[in-house]
């Protein structure tokens, strides 16, 4: 089972299992949902935003342990960062979960789901929560869908 | 077990697909209800018309023409003698389920429904068995209604019979359902409906390959099903109609070999079957189609039945020792196909994890998310079984399921 314990890796587990901030925000100034048609998961984030920054972040739903633990791991990375650097972000996580690409600096504790890589039909999940978040930025009101 | 046992390494050996090995490890395929393998009897059918007789049906005065135009009409002869219908004129040839019941939506739903009618399904259908209707319903104001199931997946029958007292145009249920492998009483819904004279589409995609049925007998107006699930190939499908309704229903489709005479001011469309065949269909794989019927008379359904019976029984008693793993759809008539959840482990990972260890099985909302929906769940994985699968791969898939929890140290 070495192969799998390269996508499933501890970290990811234990986000799986106590997913972070994962509740919901009573007032959040930005907030969309995710949906992965494939597999029917859901994902809602929360957010809210103070002069450009992150204060807060949160999600709540229903997912894969791919989804909810990229999820996790993606509320603690961009909890205080100013929202200019999201799409920067996303960029080189996307780059990692779906190319051989070098894990570039600065990615942390995201890069764990590079493993996913190797299993295409799962580069959604790892990337549903994301594509809530620049949902929600961009102020969509509908749910993103991950197609 | 029972008298009818087969020999199953002798029928697996007919399937080349089923010798390779995946990630390393024997091929264990459990994804029978979305789409089952095919026998080299079926490969070497399509194989040859391509290869000795293949040309345009129905227009060639050449022999070529002439020869793969008995081959696809010995099909639809073949297809009648399957489904017991009286008649060749009421088998026509669709790409699949889907568009056999879009057809019926389309062409019988037009004539037929009217604002305030209403459209009577069931709780556990198949996308494409909802989605149709619902656009029929928005085209004309009709109204769709559902008929409620159980927790164990059982329609609830007191609840159809109050729903047909409605102004239903027409009822359309899944025979075998791909979600819970409920094997609904198809005889006793239709007589139902028929007391009130309400005609019946029964959408028969999963129950062809695993029950012997008999049109006349269920007494259905409509009946679809698609080859891909019967050992045949994908991108053709059956829509079988009682021929009085087919010959009032206006054509679904126009084009080339639908027709008798046209002018640009009127077409005087063919007889049945030809009036909903429009277009050149996909020739070789229709007599593919006729192949696996041959393929699937041989062994004899009744035989494939008992076998898969065995084998679900099997795996229902062996997944039900998995501690946290929870079965969806306990009904008391049930075939071939045991639907489930994990405690902890989503569907989605215990397919992954299933697939390195060579266990291909469906894992998702199994295009009936209002199932999923009823249950509060987002998806469930699914074990599905064909008449070349064995004890042995269910131990494989009881195995595999173990090492789910392992993982996620369940
Ligand atoms: C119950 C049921 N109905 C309809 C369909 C649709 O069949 P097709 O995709 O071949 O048109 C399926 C296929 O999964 C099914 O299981």
């Amino acid at each position: 089972m070495n192969d799998l314990r390269d996508l499933y890796q501890e970290v990811i587990l234990d986000h799986n299992k106590r997913p972070r901030n994962f509740r919901i925000l009573p007032h959040p100034t930005h907030h969309a949902d995710g949906v992965n048609p494939l597999c029917g998961d859901r994902i809602s984030v929360y957010l809210d935003i103070e002069d450009e920054v992150i204060k807060d972040i949160t999600f709540q739903g229903a997912g894969c342990a791919i989804s909810s633990a990229s999820a996790s791991l993606m509320t603690e990375a961009l909890k205080g960062k100013p929202i200019a650097e999201v799409e920067h972000l996303f960029d080189a996580f996307h780059d990692v979960v779906t190319t051989d690409c070098e894990c570039p600096k600065g990615l942390g504790k995201l890069s764990v789901l590079a493993g996913v890589r190797d299993y295409p039909s799962r580069v959604k999940c790892a990337t549903l929560a994301w594509h809530a978040v620049r949902a929600a930025l961009e102020e969509h009101k509908e749910a993103v869908v991950t197609e | 077990m029972s008298t009818l046992e087969l020999d199953i390494a002798r029928i697996r050996a007919e399937f080349p697909i089923l010798r390779q090995r995946v990630h390393g490890k024997p091929l264990v395929y459990l994804d029978n209800a979305a789409s089952v393998q095919k026998p080299k009897a079926v490969i070497d059918a399509i194989t040859e018309c391509y290869t000795g007789y293949y040309a345009n049906i129905h227009r060639g005065v050449h022999l070529l023409s002439e020869r793969s135009t008995v081959a696809y009409e010995k099909t639809r002869e073949k297809v009648r003698a399957f489904l017991n219908a009286a008649s060749t004129q009421e088998i026509i040839f669709t790409r699949g389920t889907t568009e056999s019941i879009n057809l019926v939506a389309s062409s019988f739903g037009g004539q037929t429904v009217k604002a305030g009618d209403e459209i009577l399904i069931t709780g556990m259908e198949h996308h494409s068995n909802i989605v149709p209707w619902q656009l029929l319903c928005e085209r004309t104001g009709a109204k769709l209604k559902v008929v409620p199931f159980t927790d164990a997946g059982e329609l609830i029958l007191e609840e159809y019979e109050r729903l047909l007292d409605g102004p239903v145009k027409l009822v359309a249920f899944v025979h075998l359902s791909n979600a819970l492998g409920t094997l609904n009483p198809a005889r006793q819904l239709i007589e139902m409906a028929h007391a009130r004279g309400i005609p019946v589409l029964v959408d028969g995609a999963q129950s062809i390959p695993h029950l012997t049925v008999d049109v006349q007998a269920l007494d259905c107006e409509f009946y679809a099903f698609s080859a891909h699930k019967i050992y045949g190939p994908s991108g053709v499908g059956v829509l079988y109609g009682k021929k009085a309704l087919l010959e009032a229903m206006p054509p679904y489709q126009g084009g080339g070999d639908m027709i008798r005479l046209v002018t640009f001011e009127k077409t005087d469309y063919a007889d049945l079957p030809n009036k909903f065949e429009a277009g050149t269909p996909s020739i070789a794989d229709v007599i593919g189609l006729g192949s696996a019927l041959d393929w699937v008379n041989a062994i004899g359904l009744d035989a494939i039945a008992a076998h898969e019976h065995a084998l679900l029984d099997y795996a229902t008693v062996q997944l039900s020792e998995i501690p946290g793993l929870k079965i969806m759809g306990t009904a008391r008539d049930k075939a071939a196909l045991v639907a489930f959840t994990m405690q902890g482990a989503h569907p989605h990972d215990i397919g992954t994890i299933l697939d390195r260890e060579g266990v291909a099985i469906r894992a998702g909302h199994h295009c009936a998310q209002p199932v999923m929906q009823r249950y509060g769940v987002p998806a469930t994985a699914r074990a599905s079984f064909a008449v070349y699968n064995t004890r042995d791969e269910v131990d494989v898939l009881v195995a595999a399921l173990w090492k789910v929890k392992e993982m996620f140290e369940l």
